[in-house]
């Protein structure tokens, strides 16, 4: 009973891992999809996110939930400047000048963090409603830390389904990403659709940001994370977004397997050898559709 | 007042003259072609109209309205709708979702009604979904209604891309080569779309093609281009029998009397 009741926390906690990498991967998905644009600043913009998150915690007392709701707020406010001020005027330019925009960016964020007060290259932690409260099932305990970043993240998917299932923006979103130009000819305007992509990519992060937090807690460095979501969207295909969140929880549960069950440096490099495996079977990915072009 | 009107519309692209002061005016109900060689500057007429490109002299007026300075999204939006030489669709959605995408500019927004699903989003929906329906059987699509486009052959696809211009109850359409590729049955069913498009939903057409007995059949008036140059235009007739069409389309006469 104690080792299956091990194990189930092993892959439980690797599921929650998973699913913070799956909200990084959407992101990545998202942005990539709309304008065919890595954005190497996700796991930036999920720094960004922990750290207001931590501000209106710490400094201004908020609650929990009032905090979700105000970081949500400000990351999208915070997605579209970053769109009108940096992307915009890029547009027409070659994908590789906007790809070197996004490492810059990456830098950028990190730098301007460690230069706020009270921010800078400390590492912070906060309290949230789950900390160190456990659910219990006869000998199956569970933490609600972990439980919540589960529950929240599929919430979030949710809420994202939703979106691009019925709403007019949401289906003009899809149509932009499979043809452009069709989409203007709509009435579609391309400009509001990259706008909208880069405030739900920068809510992506800023949710990912408060969840990881209790975990790994706040720190500068902490968007590195998103080197890690990135084989989770690879190993989706780069144009699913289930198969981004999918990709986010193998990951997760193989890295958090590895971790306790095979000697140190494996948990590292689990998530590489796992996407090796799969490219080298599916080189289009788990959900992604092979590229045929007719002759 | 006309309905469309091109008013001395110039383009170049570095030193070449891809439209050199063309004029011409569209009746409302009518169907107008646009016939000429390849590099006549036909599409591009077609792409300035849609702000794909900036003119660099002169107007289009629609409506009484000048329409070469708006946003592109905006000439949608004004009821201007169009079909692409090489298909436009969205190939990874099915027929009637690109029909429904057709009727983005008809759907009102309100994104927590959406989300909640309620009365006047549902009613819009119907209405949608009614229209798309609509559709759908004017151009005999049934077979192919919940089918990838990516499956679908070649005339089936620029028969849908026609659908869902027509989703979006345009009061200008533009085709842009219609018939291209299409079998000979396909352009015969094409012509009598064209025809009830005119005459049954009172859209105006503007098109360009290259079928000469296609034309004959559908066009009532017409306009022939050559190296960015108007050549003449007027009556489907008098400009197919015209002799610089003639040289234009068939090269000169000697050509063929010298063997």
């Amino acid at each position: 009973m104690n080792l299956l009741n091990e194990i189930l926390q092993t892959i439980l906690s690797g599921i929650s891992v998973g699913c913070i990498y799956g909200l990084i991967a959407l992101g990545f998905v998202m942005i990539f999809k709309a304008t065919e644009v890595i954005n190497f600043a996700q796991g930036e913009l999920m720094m960004v996110g922990a750290f207001i998150a931590f501000s209106l915690i710490s400094f201004f007392h908020l609650s929990y939930w009032t905090t979700l709701l105000l970081t949500t707020l400000i990351m999208a406010l915070f997605g579209m400047i970053i769109e009108r001020v940096v992307l915009r005027p890029l547009v027409g330019q070659p994908i590789f000048s906007l790809v070197m925009v996004t490492i810059g960016m990456m830098i950028f964020f990190k730098s301007v963090v460690s230069m706020i007060p009270f921010w800078g290259t400390d590492t912070y932690g906060f309290g949230t409603p789950f900390t160190e409260k456990l659910v219990r099932y006869n000998e199956i305990i569970v933490s609600w830390e972990h439980l919540s970043i589960i529950i929240l993240t599929l919430l979030l998917i949710l809420a994202l389904f939703i979106f691009f299932r019925f709403t007019k923006m949401g289906v003009a979103m899809r149509a932009t990403s499979q043809n452009q130009l069709a989409a203007v000819y709509m009435g579609i305007s391309v400009n509001r659709v990259f706008s909208l992509t880069w405030v739900i990519s920068a809510i992506l992060g800023g949710f990912a940001g408060i969840l990881l937090s209790p975990i790994t807690f706040v720190h500068m460095n902490m968007g590195l994370i998103g080197l890690k979501a990135m084989p989770a969207a690879i190993l989706g295909g780069f144009y699913s977004i289930p198969g981004a969140v999918v990709g986010g929880l193998i990951i997760g549960v193989t890295e958090s397997l590895a971790g306790a069950y095979l000697p140190i440096g494996w948990k590292d490099v689990a998530a590489w050898i796992i996407l090796i495996l799969v490219l080298v079977i599916r080189p289009y990915g788990l959900f992604g559709t092979e590229l045929k072009k007719k002759v | 007042m006309s309905f469309f009107e091109a008013k001395n519309i110039s383009i170049r692209f570095g030193g070449i003259r891809a439209l050199e002061l063309v004029n011409f005016d569209v009746k409302k109900g009518e169907v107008f072609s646009i016939i000429g060689p390849n590099g006549a500057g036909k599409t591009t007429i077609f792409n300035c109209i849609n702000r794909y490109y900036d003119l660099d002299e002169g107007a289009f007026i629609f409506n009484e309205k000048d329409i070469s300075r708006v946003r592109p999204h905006v000439v949608a939006n004004l009821g201007i709708a169009r079909t692409f030489q090489n298909i436009e669709l969205f190939r990874r959605m099915t027929v009637v979702d690109n029909l429904l995408l057709g009727r983005h500019r008809r759907r009102r927004s309100n994104l927590f009604a959406e989300a909640l699903f309620t009365g006047f989003v549902r009613k819009q929906e119907i209405e949608n979904r009614e229209k798309a329906e609509d559709i759908i059987d004017f151009l005999d699509l049934q077979a192919y209604r919940d089918q990838i486009i990516e499956n679908l052959p070649y005339g089936v696809q620029k028969t849908v891309e026609i659908g869902r211009a027509l989703a979006m109850e345009p009061e200008l359409l533009l085709l842009d080569e219609p018939s291209s590729g299409m079998t000979l049955e396909e352009t015969e069913e094409l012509s009598f779309w064209i025809t009830d498009i005119k005459e049954e939903l009172g859209i105006t057409i503007l098109m360009v093609e290259h079928n000469m007995k296609f034309i004959k059949e559908i066009s009532d008036r017409t306009m022939a281009m050559s190296f960015g140059e108007v050549i003449t235009q007027g009556t489907t007739a008098e400009v197919l029998e015209h002799p610089e069409v003639l040289k234009a389309y068939l090269g000169e006469e000697d050509a063929f009397t010298e063997n």
